[in-house]
Order: C-alpha cells, then structure tokens, then sequence
C-alpha cells in the first residue's frame, strides 16, 4: 500500500476520481472502486465529498459502502487470501482448509496476523478444481493445506 | 507452430500462466518458432492446463501440463507423449457434445475478430441486420430460448415487451452476476468467446430499439472482467460495436460494470439498483424491467449464456436450434459438473439427459471414489437430489416436477461422507448472510433458520416441524429467490436424508 496521504490529497484525489467518472450512468460504484484501488479501503473522510459531488445524501453513500462485501472502511493487510467457502468447493474439503488457515493466522475471517487478511469469497467459479482461493488477487485452485502453508509461508507468516 | 495454452481461470488456477512462460522459454532456447495463442477453456477442469499443439493431423491435446513436463513435450515434438491425449475434438468428453454456444469456446483466439469470422462469428448480426425488429424477435421466441439465468423466461417473449415499450432510451443488461456455486459457464464464455456475448447484446439492441448495453460482471471474476474489456475494445475498433454497427448505420455500444460482492445482485431488480449505484436491494414487482428498468427506462436483462446463445440462433436459424431438447426445454443446456467430481467441466448437450446420466456416465463419478450421496443442482438455492432420484431428465419442468430447479445449470457432487444437516444449515446461514433486507421472510427467516436447524443438531426433534413451516413462510412470502429458493436446498436435504437429521437426534439423546 501506499504511505499514508495526507488528508487533503485524499480528498484531492477523490475529487479526481468523481470527475473522470461523473459522465457514467450510475457512477456511484466505478467511483467506490477507483476509491478504494487508490487507497486500498474507502475512507471515511471522502464519503461527504463523492455524496456532495454526486448531490446525493451521505446517509446514501454510507448505505452503498456498507451494503457490499467489497468495500473496506479499513485497510487490509499486505496479502489479502480469499478462500472459497460455497459448495462446490465444500464438497472437496473448504471448511477444513479455512479451519486450517484460520488456525494458522490464529484469526477469524475478516481478521489480519502477519500482513495477511484471511477473507471467505463465495464461489469463483472455479467450482470443478476446489478448493480455491484468491491470492492477492491470482486464482489458486485444488488448495489443499500443504500449498496454503507455502503461500503464506512465502508471506512470512 | 502454433499452440494453445488457456487464459480461462481455471486453466491458471492450475497452473497454465508458468506453462504459457515456460513454453515460450523453451521455444526460444530451441530456436523453434513458436505462436502461442491463450484461448479459453474446452471445459475439461480435470486436464487443465490443457496444451494444444497444431499439427497437420488436427489440433492436439496434452494434458494435465505441468511446467516440468514442457521440455520433454518440446523434446517429443509435441507427439508421442505420456500426456497426449489424441486429438482434441476426438476425446471422448468432446465428441459426446453437442456444441452450439460453445462452439468456438477454446478452439479461437477470444480477442481475435477474425478468427471468430472464420468460425462462424457475425453471421448471425449481419443477419439480424437484415431483418425488422418484429422478425427478430419472432425469430428469437420461435427458437424456444428460455433464461439461462435459471428463471427459464421465454427470451423472445421479454424482448417483445422491451420492443413493444415506447421510450427515448433503451438497455440491454448482461447479467453475469453468476454467483452460484458450481456454476462457471458465464465465466467460461467471457473468457473463452466474449464476442459472442458481445454479437448477442448487440443483436438484442438491433432487435429492441436498445443503443447501449452493460456487462454486470462479477467483482470476483478478475479474468473474465479483463477479457471482457479487451474484447469490446477489439469489437469496436471493428466495428461491431459503436455508431454504425457493422456499416449499417445502427448504434450499439456497451460497457462493462464490476458488481462488489453481493451475491443478491445476481437477481435482475437487484443488479439494476447496483448498475444504478444503489443499495443492491431487490425492487418489487411490477413494474417489470422491461418497462421499467435501468434509470426507470425499458430494459431487457439477460443472462450471459441466454445472450451468448442468440448469434448460432440467427446463423443456424431457429428451427434448428429449437430441434434440441425435450418439451419445453428446447436446445442445449452447458452442464457445469463440480464438487468432488472424477471429471469436472463444461460438457454442453440438448436438454433430456438423466441425472445419473450426468454424474456418473459424464462426471464418472466422485473423485475421492467414494460413493455419489447427493448432487445439488441450480446453486445455492436449488435441490440436493439423492441416488433415488438419478433417472429425472434434466429439463426446466423435469426437475420443478421434483421439487427441484436447475438453475443455471450446475451441478455440486457430493460423496458419502457429507452431512446434510451441515448443509441444510449452509443454505440458511448464506441466506442470512447474503439477504438484501428488503424483505422479513429472507432477511429474518434465514436467521432462524440457523436457530433452528441447530436446535435438530442438539437434539430436538421437535425443531424439525417449525423449519418446515419456517421454509414455508420463506417460499411463499419472499419478495425474490434468495429467500424464496434457500428452502429448496433444505427441505431437499430434510426430505431426502431424514437420517442424516435423526441421527444427530439419537445422538443426543444417548
């Protein structure tokens, strides 16, 4: 991630994103996207700016950001692992391999140990080689404890 | 030379990325002139990464692939192998199908207009472009094309009443939202024949007076959001796409949205609220999308597959299309066979195969080699069906007649060592999660379900008759599917494998 900015360029750089997007209809989720690719979650401090911009209510914004899994009100470690938690990949062992990784974090889902965030995704469509998962953003299928050690050992944790 | 190494996820979720390197490292180490096409997936997850050589005897296959084994494919030049598998059409997987909307998935360059030309692709627009907005929308109806989404509507009947509708501004929506566990044929599509979908949406704007178009893609779908960009770039530097589609003088564009993980906005009112950059809340209805749709305008929202399979109807026509099937699933269907699975893919063919069909002569059964307990088909909200009921033919009415659905077409195999109760409780906990609010038997009911499927794990038999009439209340009052589909996986699982609920009961009770 990105060293801290300061509170200005923040909103600086908000004021960027809502103009080059402004033109599309319904801009509202291209313009939380490019928010939090920018600063890796969706600052609070830039909620008033985009709902002033879009001349839509704060309560509105808010209610946007919190409604989807994606937004972050926060940032996420350095490595962000993804592990499928739906069907397809339960049928080939997912829930013992999230207890596996949560015990090896020493986490829950959502939480962060050693620069990495431990997140549930449901389906990547990767349905005929589970369990899989999504490694800073590279898809990983028929994950199986072993290879799970190697990624994160490769994290350093 | 030429070979094909797949871009499709899944095909680098395996691995096909360090393959695709190393045989250009190879290539060049060898001196041997090497054209490397990533192309989609032939659907066989099991082989993946599939390699295809082009030779003078036809298209090759080698797989699974590792980058260990490069060097000695190079070294055979690319013949005689452990890996080969023969020719690539001819391996049995491939030739049992019957492949329309796949067509070219695997076999072109997916952002590569001229191979998609020499295969077919624009024959049906520059059909379409010939023909009345009326004519096509008949010739849509009579081809029997129902949503592929999983709702099953008649395609040509919501494109009537889109047509029909008197506005200044009309959509086509691409949802490919396709949150359903087991399903990837969306996913497939996009990566491996995008302009497909692409010739689809453009021939629903000709056939509905539409000028603009939007993909609701997936957030996690990384891939398929990155083909699909590319494509429409290709697609309107060729002018498939634009202010005079193919010449004609007609507007089409589109653009591609990225949805943000919220698996309700799969349901069409929803995934307008979240194009729109709302709450993605379900809308009542009516008013239907087609008369009130995105920005409140008429909108035809389809699903990816629904779209992608209107170019071989307009090039083959619909009576041949419509002549595969069974009653009123007319055409073919692309399978979608995961979970513990021997062969896992995409195996598309005419509607009509039994289940076990499917599973055991397709599938070949569980990869663990354990015996098949359930298969759950259509998602997260449809039926885990039993051994018992292996002889239902796979159509939309077929499997509605079994308390059934078969959604979007995919199918999680299960081996004996599941437990139902387990997944019975999955079904309601994703429920909860993933409720929009809008509605108290989904957003409230699926938090009890939870409540209440562990009270039968502790024991509590008398449990058993509330979920029932819990699954009741969701089926009947729910404003959409996610709370009025979630009982078919429990009640399934409640009805079909009553011990897997009772034995935890004796347990207790011990």
């Amino acid at each position: 991630m990105a060293p801290a900015l300061s509170a200005e360029a923040v909103l600086n750089r908000t004021d960027d994103i809502v103009t080059e997007q402004a033109g599309l209809e319904g801009p509202l989720l291209p313009i939380l996207h490019a928010v939090q690719a920018a600063f890796g979650y969706v600052p609070q401090e830039t909620l008033p700016l985009i709902a002033d911009r879009l001349n839509i209510s704060r309560a509105e914004v808010h209610g946007v950001v919190s409604f989807y899994h994606d937004f972050r009100e926060a940032p996420a470690g350095k490595h962000v692992v993804k592990l499928c938690r739906a069907e397809a990949c339960q049928a080939q062992g997912a829930d013992a391999l999230a207890d596996h990784a949560k015990a090896r974090l020493g986490v829950d889902f959502h939480g962060t140990a050693k620069d990495v965030t431990l997140e549930p995704v449901f389906c990547l469509g990767l349905c005929a080689c589970g369990p899989a998962a999504l490694v800073d953003g590279r898809v990983v299928g028929r994950l199986d404890a072993a290879r799970l050690d190697e990624i994160l050992a490769g994290f350093g944790a | 030379m030429k070979i094909y190494v797949p871009r499709d996820a899944a095909a680098k979720a395996l691995g096909a990325d360090a393959v695709a390197a190393e045989i250009t490292e190879q290539a060049k180490s060898r001196g041997i002139d090497v054209t490397l096409v990533r192309n989609g997936s032939r659907g066989m997850v099991w082989l993946e990464p599939l390699v295809e050589a082009e030779t003078p005897a036809g298209r090759m296959a080698f797989g699974p692939v590792t980058v260990a084994d490069v060097a000695a494919l190079f070294d055979a030049g690319f013949g005689a192998h452990p890996l080969a598998l023969g020719e690539t059409d001819k391996i049995d997987w491939m030739a049992r199908q019957t492949r329309l909307t796949f067509a070219r998935c695997g076999v072109i360059d997916p952002l590569s207009v001229a191979d998609y030309e020499a295969h077919g692709g624009l024959a049906g627009l520059r059909r379409a472009l010939s023909m009345t907005s009326a004519e096509i929308v008949k010739e849509t109806t009579d081809s029997g094309l129902r949503g592929r989404g999983g709702a099953g509507f008649p395609t040509g009947i919501k494109w009537k009443t889109v047509a029909d509708a008197k506005a200044d501004q009309k959509y086509i929506v691409c949802n490919a939202d396709e949150g359903d566990s087991a399903t990837f044929a969306d996913r497939m599509i996009m990566e491996g024949d995008p302009l497909t979908l692409i010739e689809g949406m453009a021939i629903a704007g000709i056939g509905v007076g539409a000028t603009k178009g939007y993909v609701y893609i997936r957030s996690e779908y990384p891939d398929a959001i990155e083909v699909m960009q590319a494509a429409i770039g290709v697609a309107r530097e060729a002018a498939v796409l634009g202010t005079s589609v193919l010449g004609s003088g007609r507007a089409f564009d589109m653009e591609v949205r990225v949805g943000a993980g919220a698996y309700v906005c799969g349901e069409e009112t929803s995934l307008l609220n979240s194009l729109e950059g709302k709450r993605g809340v379900v809308r009542a209805k009516p008013p239907l999308p087609a008369l009130e749709g995105f920005l409140g305008k008429p909108t035809v929202v389809n699903n990816v597959i629904s779209l992608a399979t209107v170019p071989v109807i307009f090039e083959k026509g619909a009576a041949f299309y419509k002549d595969f099937g069974l009653g009123r699933s007319r055409g073919t269907i692309p399978l979608q066979i995961a979970g513990n699975v021997k062969h896992g893919g995409l195996f598309e063919c005419a509607f009509g195969q039994t289940l076990g069909e499917i599973v055991d002569g397709i599938g070949g059964g569980t990869a663990s080699g354990r015996p098949v307990k359930a298969v759950q088909v259509g998602g997260p909200l449809g039926a885990y069906f039993p051994r018992a009921l292996f002889d239902t033919p796979f159509g939309y009415e077929e499997f509605a007649g079994k308390d059934g659905l078969i959604g979007h077409a995919g199918l999680t195999v299960f081996d004996d060592s599941a437990d139902m109760l387990k997944q019975a409780r999955f079904a309601m906990e994703f429920c909860a999660i993933e409720s929009c609010g809008k509605c108290t038997p989904c957003r409230i009911g699926a938090v009890r379900g939870v409540e209440t499927v562990d009270r039968i794990a502790r024991g509590d038999a008398d449990a058993i008759p509330i979920l029932t009439d819990l699954c009741n209340t969701m089926k009947m009052g729910s404003l959409c599917a996610l709370g009025g589909f979630t009982p078919y996986p429990v009640m399934s699982a409640l009805t079909h494998f009553p011990d897997d609920f009772r034995v935890a009961h004796q347990e207790a009770a011990e």
